[in-house]
């Protein structure tokens, strides 16, 4: 079942919805990179919440992601991480750098807001 | 009876089975959440070892028990090429196949038993163990709780 992914403004939203196999975090960044090339999008959110455990190929796929998402010209953030996925990264000392990480999708809005805002000044 | 699961490991899919399977297992024994999380964390990670560089293989699931400790046992086991440098397979950053190389050491933090047992050309099985103290109440119990 592939991740749904939501359009809104000029941001992305990706909703994980179960458990995702390696092959499904793959298409996941397919169709983001894809996406954000059609949607001139400038921002993706990636909700983890659903995910029952991030372990090394989830957190590379994530900071893949991120990377490709920024040469393509979008910011990433994530949100959601469930409180014991987050202790079981820090003990297998997974990291996600150089990803930002927002509790909520509120706050990675605002995340995202800010920094278009930044970006906006600095150009001008 | 002892609570058992052998979940065999031939296509991504399979690590989704056996790490679900293995968070059952963790709560029916008894650990918390977080460390049923732990537990399925170890689990993704040797299953996905079993794909990448052997092809197929098995994740065993079972119960150990002494006089105080409950223990979940997770077996990873498949008949692939072995492992030629377990030093290094275990050292931080040390890559092969596709992963990141942070697979094997860092199942070891998430459990209390980490043992490998690689022979090359002839497989590797990867014997991981998490223990939990039982508690007063609990000691006085059958160790299998088979009366409900």
């Amino acid at each position: 079942m592939p991740v749904p992914i939501l359009k809104q403004g000029s941001y992305l939203i990706a909703s994980i919805q179960s458990a995702l196999s390696d092959s499904e975090v793959l298409e996941l960044r397919d169709d983001l990179a894809d996406r954000i090339g059609r949607f001139r999008s400038r921002g993706i959110i990636i909700d983890v919440a659903a995910l029952d455990v991030i372990d090394s190929f989830v957190a590379r796929s994530l900071r893949n992601i991120a990377r490709t998402a920024s040469l393509r010209g979008a910011a990433t953030v994530i949100v959601g991480i469930q409180p014991d996925v987050a202790v079981a990264m820090v003990q297998f000392r997974l990291n996600l750098e150089p990803l930002q990480t927002a509790l909520d999708l509120e706050e990675a809005l605002e995340l995202l807001d800010r920094n278009a805002r930044r970006r906006e000044h600095d150009g001008g | 009876m002892a609570d058992e699961v052998c979940v065999p490991i031939a296509a991504d899919a399979d690590i989704v089975v056996a790490r679900g399977e293995g968070r059952a297992l963790a709560g029916r024994l008894g650990f918390t959440r977080t460390d049923a999380t732990l537990i399925a964390t170890a689990i993704s990670e040797v299953g996905r070892n079993i794909l990448v560089h052997a092809g197929s293989g098995v994740v065993e699931l079972a119960e150990a028990a002494d006089d105080h400790r409950v223990a979940i046992v997770v077996i990873a086991r498949d008949d692939g090429p072995g492992i030629p440098d377990i030093q290094s397979a275990l050292r931080e950053g040390f890559a092969t196949g596709d992963g990141l190389g942070l697979g094997l050491p860092g199942s070891q933090r998430l459990m209390d038993e980490f043992v490998i047992d690689t022979k090359l050309g002839k497989g590797t099985t990867v014997t991981m163990r998490k223990w939990r103290d039982r508690d007063p109440l609990e000691i006085l119990r059958p160790v299998d709780g088979a009366d409900d």
